[in-house]
């Protein structure tokens, strides 16, 4: 993975001092809070209902084993013993005070780690594919481009007060598992015509309260020319996105207003001149200085199939499960992905406790090459396990209630902080989730269910990315109660699509029951192993809608 | 963002966040803020709520909170109830974890 | 309001004329871009310094021929969130060459004068009180770029390589 050079750490260092000078400043009454407050945004640092908010960025979802201690120490140190795991795959500590966080700041930079751009109306932390390096139908490590773009936007001069946040993502291969479809603007490897990976670019996903599925603006766009497209991109942005609306100022609504077309033709208009320009954006020794870091680990030459796996299968039938829905298949025999859930049941998704990370850290140490991914599902990954290692390391992550065969079952949901933390909520979503997630906590009956991905928001800002749920919640409030409003059929992947609203909203006691209804329906009409979503679009609304609301 | 002050409310308390750690706190009948809704002013009409909030200002400029507002409560033989559920869940800590915020120190 | 120009206080020799109200005899003047196009012809018949001022989101594009004649170009921020100025000046310094003074009025905080200075501006309007030790060090907390703009610094990438050479 990415290490540092002395110019990252020295920028990181002198972040970290601005920062404590600026909280200095305002402690010091120097500075109001409404001069203070878009500072300390800058800096991930929000202010919720209990406490303030400290966002720490993890570029790209990608960990190390001591990076991992460190957020485990910091939970202990100056939190109150865990953090939360984010759909941007960053890591939030709910209760920092204020007075602390330069000092948090000092401690991240030992492991080069930082909060910088993770809020703000600036280019957030990139966000990539959890399995980068080790998915077999892989182009290129989207990592190695999304180093190129976390570099090129930290603190952009041009980019940093722009309408509104903006999110990337990038993916090394066409199945999607980073949204990039969602996002503001999302990258795809793709193979040029010199066969050179190229970039497929959409611009103008997005979801919040007008969800929107990307355009492709650009095709096969070479390496040497991406950072001066997307510098291009970003100032069509920057000059037009509109400033007098804060739900109208995402790229999505500018993408909209003008069409994908004549985006693409400003965009392009816009890239020849900057083009023409001549500015070098990225010596082509630095694309190789990065991609350098991301070389393929250290793999042992191993057969394919595992006599120690196999045993374990035989005799124990909860790693069989963990080991169908949780693993997945490597680019290197003898090797698999291994998927680590953050949802077991009554628990609270994407939440890691400071014992737990620093459990993960030493087992990736053990069995990972150090590495570990943060999912935009709210899980964990560790990329390069041996399959031979399968089940000591399941028995490991077991014993410290990790161990959930339920990745991608009716009860592994994306779940914002809700009404329980947030300040801008209407209603609480993790309740909803447990109990959700307790009234399916049979394993054979999830199993049998099979994948279905339940997202819930506890408003419109769609944190949890509720317009992307198989089935999605969205919590609303009504006169001081909270309902919950359930759409359906919608998918963050390469098949992108949007869930619809299917009716009336419910209150806090009904939605599991609705919840069950669909998943009836579901079953009722699915043929041969038909996922949920398959069948969905297969049969539509309608059959979900009269189940939902017959009785009423 | 949600509704979190209701202006035709006739009995409020004011509460704020502390600069310092950003615990909540509510504005007291003392003039200085605690942990404890308990311990809070209450004003009821219109008139009164406003000069409640009024008398709270100065902690803003003397860097004591951040941005004071009104909230709804009903107060039943002396017990302070906020009327929202945001409120119910400032005043206790998370609804999912019992044993953090406010509410952990009751139990 | 105080002038803080290419790194040190200065007097601000310049008149900021209305669109209604009436030309001074004399001195320096800066318009809006309306009335540059509308008075174009007047304005450049005068013997006194020129300047524009691009407000929010107005691209250089309807002054760019005038550059030559343009000693000063104001770029305006209403309020510090609105980012367009910082594109409005690099397009001016780096896609046109203007060298002539790129002026940032408006609402600026402390802690934008270091990517304004990278876009190009070279003079500040800043609130009473303002020392020139804060602006020092406000230029100076970060001393390393990613981005190569037309201030001309190297960039960590160009650094990188230059030090492996
Ligand atoms: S969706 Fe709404 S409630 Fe949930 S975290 Fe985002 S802003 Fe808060």
């Amino acid at each position: 993975m990415y290490r540092y050079d002395e110019f990252d750490h020295k920028l990181v260092q002198e972040r970290v001092t601005q920062f404590r000078s600026q909280v200095a400043r305002r402690l010091a009454g120097e500075l109001t809070e409404d001069q203070f407050k878009p500072l300390r945004l800058m800096n991930g640092v929000y202010l919720q209902l209990h406490a303030y908010m400290l966002r720490v960025a993890v570029p790209y979802g990608t960990l190390s084993g001591p990076q991992m201690h460190m957020l485990a120490h910091i939970a202990r140190k100056y939190d109150k013993g865990y953090g939360h795991f984010t759909t941007r795959q960053n890591i939030q500590y709910n209760w920092p005070s204020l007075e602390d966080i330069p000092a948090i700041l000092d401690d991240l930079a030992t492991v080069e780690m930082h909060a910088i751009q993770t809020s703000g109306n600036c280019i957030r932390n990139v966000t990539s594919d959890q399995y980068a390096g080790a998915a077999a139908d892989e182009i290129e490590d989207p990592r190695i481009w999304s180093e190129i773009i976390r570099q090129w936007s930290t603190f952009h001069p041009e980019f940093t007060f722009l309408p509104r946040k903006f999110k990337f993502a990038v993916t090394g291969m066409h199945t999607d598992r980073a949204a990039i479809r969602f996002h503001d603007i999302g990258i795809e490897v793709v193979k040029g015509t010199d066969g050179k990976p190229a970039f497929d670019v959409y611009v103008g996903g997005g979801q919040g309260r007008t969800p929107m599925i990307a355009h492709l603006i650009g095709k096969a766009v070479p390496a040497g020319d991406l950072i001066a497209y997307l510098e291009a991109i970003m100032r069509v942005y920057n000059m037009n996105g509109r400033r007098d609306n804060l739900y109208k100022a995402r790229i999505k609504i500018l993408v909209h207003s003008l069409g994908a077309e004549e985006m693409k033709r400003q965009v392009e208009e816009e890239f020849a001149l900057v083009t023409e320009q001549g500015i070098p954006f990225l010596p082509a020794a630095e694309i190789e200085r990065i991609r350098a870091y991301f070389q393929a680990p250290a793999y042992e030459t191993l057969p394919d199939t595992s006599d120690a796996l196999d045993a374990a299968l035989a005799e124990n039938r909860r790693f069989g499960d963990w080991v169908k829905t949780n693993v997945a298949p490597h680019k290197v025999t003898g090797y698999a992905i291994a998927n680590i859930s953050l949802k077991p049941v009554g628990g609270i998704a994407g939440d890691a406790s400071a014992d737990q990370m620093d459990l993960i850290a030493d087992l990736t140490t053990k069995f990972s090459f150090d590495e570990i991914r943060v999912t935009h599902e709210q899980n964990l990954t560790l990329p390069f396990v041996r399959k031979d290692d399968l089940y000591p390391l399941w028995q490991a992550l077991e014993a410290a209630g990790l161990g959930d065969p339920n990745l991608a079952l009716i009860t592994d949901h994306i779940v914002c902080p809700g009404l329980d933390y947030c300040a801008l909520a209407n209603a609480r979503s993790i309740p909803i989730s447990q109990k959700i997630a307790e009234r399916f906590a049979d394993l054979d009956r999830q199993h049998d269910i099979g994948e279905l991905k339940i997202k819930i928001s506890g408003c419109i800002n769609a944190c949890g990315h509720h317009h992307v749920g198989h089935i999605g919640i969205l919590g609303v409030d009504k006169k001081g109660t909270e309902f919950y409003q359930v759409s359906l059929g919608g998918s963050a992947d390469e098949t992108s699509s949007l869930a619809e609203i299917v009716g009336p909203a419910f209150t806090e006691d009904e939605i599991v029951d609705a919840v069950e209804t669909i998943v009836e329906t579901y079953l009722d009409a699915r043929e041969n192993d038909e996922r949920f979503i398959d069948t969905y679009r297969r049969i539509g609304k309608a059959p979900f809608k009269e189940k939902l609301y017959a009785t009423h | 963002m949600a509704q979190h002050t209701n202006k035709r409310a006739t009995t409020q308390a004011v509460t704020a966040n502390r600069l310092t750690d950003g615990d909540v706190v509510y504005f007291t009948a003392a003039g200085d803020w605690s942990l404890w809704l308990k311990d809070s002013q209450v004003a009821d009409g219109k008139e009164d709520c406003a000069k409640l909030l009024a008398s709270a200002q100065p902690a803003v400029s003397a860097q004591l909170v951040i941005d004071p507002y009104l909230f709804e409560v009903t107060v039943n033989e002396g017990e302070i109830i906020p009327a929202s559920v945001r409120e119910k869940i400032r005043m206790a800590g998370p609804t999912i974890r019992l044993d953090l915020g406010k509410q952990a120190a009751n139990a | 309001m105080p002038l803080i120009k290419n790194g040190s206080f200065a007097d601000d020799e310049w008149v900021s004329v209305g669109d209604e109200d009436d030309l001074p005899s004399e001195g320096g003047v800066i318009v809006s871009l309306t009335r540059w196009l509308a008075e174009r012809d007047t304005l450049l018949g005068r013997n006194t310094p020129l300047g524009v001022t691009l407000a929010a989101g107005e691209v250089p594009d309807a002054i760019v021929t005038d550059l030559d004649r343009l000693q000063l170009v104001a770029v305006q921020f209403p309020i510090y969130k609105d980012g367009r100025g910082y594109s409005s000046a690099r397009l001016l310094r780096e896609r046109h060459g203007y060298e002539g003074e790129i002026r940032a009025t408006g609402e600026i905080l402390y802690d934008q004068w270091f990517a304004m200075a990278r876009c190009g501006i070279d003079a500040f309007e800043v609130a009473e009180g303002t020392t020139l030790a804060a602006f020092d060090a406000a230029m100076n907390e970060l001393s390393l770029v990613y981005q190569r703009t037309g201030d001309g610094r190297p960039t960590v990438m160009e650094l990188r390589h230059k030090s492996s050479d």
